[in-house]
């Protein structure tokens, strides 16, 4: 009973009282405007919106679940992508030193450009706006892969290495044995890092684009004046990103040593 | 007959950015089949640099490193070497580390169910067949210690390399796995040079002390036969006066001789 108690005093009413205020503080707020929408106001629209997630009124009135979906879809591929190219480049740059100087200035020239000025030319090699989008993920989930896989591989322990000579190992069970494990939690950073940003980025890649997409649905509702709407994507883009992250964290634990 | 190790006129150079650092130079050593060897001196002589070379890792600058009539050219599956911090891979299980070796030197020519078989051979010889499917970070240092030391037997090598051991483990577990090597060594016969800078460690083990000047250009200063009969118990060497007067040779080379500034 006491423990129970004191599970919930420490661990369960911090959040709540937090999220509480940050309702309170909302509702405040919207007092003294008129076009933003209250907390209760929300919720209603909520509830009308998830009582049937998955409606299909032809191509641009669908329900918010095949919105959701669709989102995560492009991020998927894209990020798979970037991860088939990414890593295997990532371990090449981190062993190889020339190929490391060699890709260094280009690597750091263009990782800190904003992903979605890669758009109009995905837009003019692929002519089509999936694509595009697809195209935005992939760049800007890039980087983080390569770079974090890059660093794992060249921060190996020499103790590792040592040992790998020792035992005269070869290149294959070099790889499979101490490189690929020692590398993994660097690798599995910047997976993490990389779907944060594609979560970032798809929502302004989207609202470029259109289609069914949670990004394009945003702006739907913007031009249509329902702000409503908007706040309930915002809080969706929100949960689902947290959920990204908590299981990407959940799988890095289950493989640092 | 022919010495099993042979290091003739070996010199060991780095350059650094200050120009060439001689580490060792005039180094001649034969170690015979079966023979404990110590190398003990004051830090930064040079031995760990010298077990690094017959393992190897490093190659001479000048000179002939011979092992079993072959010349030393990198490290080999011949030479088992056990590093001070285990080296184990944390991703691997107890058995794994070890299979890991045993299938780099057997693999080629026996079948799977004889390697597993070595493996576990090599860990109850170290006493640790209850401790094969655990994780080193699920083990004592000790205990890690002693897979090491599996893994380096595991491959039947001519030679076993210890570097410092026992250095970072407690008082009591040292002496614990001081015994224990003793007893492994007696029954495979292995030829062994460690690295140590614990007097006793040393005369309780040793055939042969290898005392080091201090470097750098370090070299061999002195050498010390251990004549006491084996097996050795470390109670009854307490009282013992041939092991006080070994133990006093080594001191006085090590405080007198070689006596060194605190750093």
């Amino acid at each position: 009973m006491m423990k129970a108690r004191k599970f919930f005093a420490e661990h369960i009413f911090p959040p709540l009282l937090g999220l509480g205020m940050f309702v309170l503080v909302w509702g405040m707020v919207t007092q003294t405007s008129e076009n933003l929408p209250g907390p209760m106001k929300t919720w209603d629209s909520a509830v009308v919106l998830f009582s049937d997630p998955f409606y299909q009124n032809g191509p641009n009135d669908q329900g918010i679940g095949w919105n959701v979906l669709n989102s995560l879809g492009r991020v998927g591929i894209g990020f798979s992508l970037a991860a088939l190219i990414g890593i295997p480049l990532g371990f090449m740059i981190g062993r190889f030193n020339f190929l490391n100087k060699m890709t260094s200035p280009i690597v750091s020239m263009l990782r800190p450009v904003s992903p979605l000025a890669w758009l109009p030319i995905g837009l003019l090699v692929f002519n089509a706006s999936n694509p595009a989008a697809i195209w935005v993920i992939f760049i800007s989930s890039i980087w983080p892969m390569i770079i974090n896989t890059a660093m794992g591989v060249r921060q190996l322990p020499q103790d590792y290495l040592n040992v790998a000579r020792v035992l005269n190992l070869s290149e294959w069970k070099i790889f499979t044995r101490i490189l690929f494990p020692a590398t993994l939690p660097y690798m599995l950073t910047g997976i993490r890092l990389a779907i944060g940003t594609a979560w970032l980025v798809i929502v302004a890649a989207e609202m470029l684009t259109g289609g069914v997409g949670i990004g394009f649905w945003v702006w739907d509702e913007w031009n249509n004046l329902n702000v409503e709407h908007i706040i309930i994507a915002i809080f969706i883009v929100g949960i689902v990103g947290l959920l990204l992250e908590t299981m990407l964290v959940r799988i890095a634990k289950r493989f640092s040593y | 007959m022919k010495s099993y190790v042979q290091i003739e006129n070996v010199q060991m150079s780095f350059s650094t950015r200050q120009g060439e650092f001689v580490a060792l130079k005039d180094i001649d050593l034969k170690i015979e089949r079966g023979e404990f060897i110590t190398l003990i001196g004051h830090s930064g002589c040079g031995k760990s640099t010298l077990l690094n070379l017959i393992a190897g890792l490093l190659l001479p600058t000048d000179g002939v490193m011979l092992c079993a009539d072959r010349e030393i050219a990198g490290p080999g599956p011949d030479r088992g070497v056990v590093f001070q911090n285990h080296s184990l891979l944390p991703w691997l299980t107890c058995f794994d580390n070890v299979y890991l070796a045993v299938e780099r030197v057997f693999g080629a020519t026996e079948d799977k169910a004889l390697l597993r078989q070595r493996t576990k051979e090599a860990l109850a010889l170290v006493h640790l067949s209850h401790a094969e499917q655990k994780y080193p970070h699920e083990i004592s240092g000790g205990m890690k210690q002693r897979v090491g030391i599996a893994r380096a037997l595991s491959m039947q090598p001519r030679v076993l390399l210890m570097d410092e051991p026992f250095g970072a483990l407690d008082a009591l577990t040292r002496a614990h796995l001081q015994d224990e090597l003793m007893k492994i060594v007696a029954a495979t016969n292995s030829t062994v040079v460690m690295v140590t800078h614990d007097v006793d460690e040393a005369v309780l083990l040793s055939d042969r002390i290898v005392m080091m000047t201090n470097g750098p250009a370090a070299t061999i200063g002195e050498i010390l036969t251990v004549d006491l009969p084996k097996p050795r118990n470390r109670l009854a060497l307490a009282t013992d006066a041939r092991y006080h007067a070994l133990r006093g040779g080594v001191l006085e080379f090590l405080y007198q001789k070689q006596a060194k500034e605190a750093a």
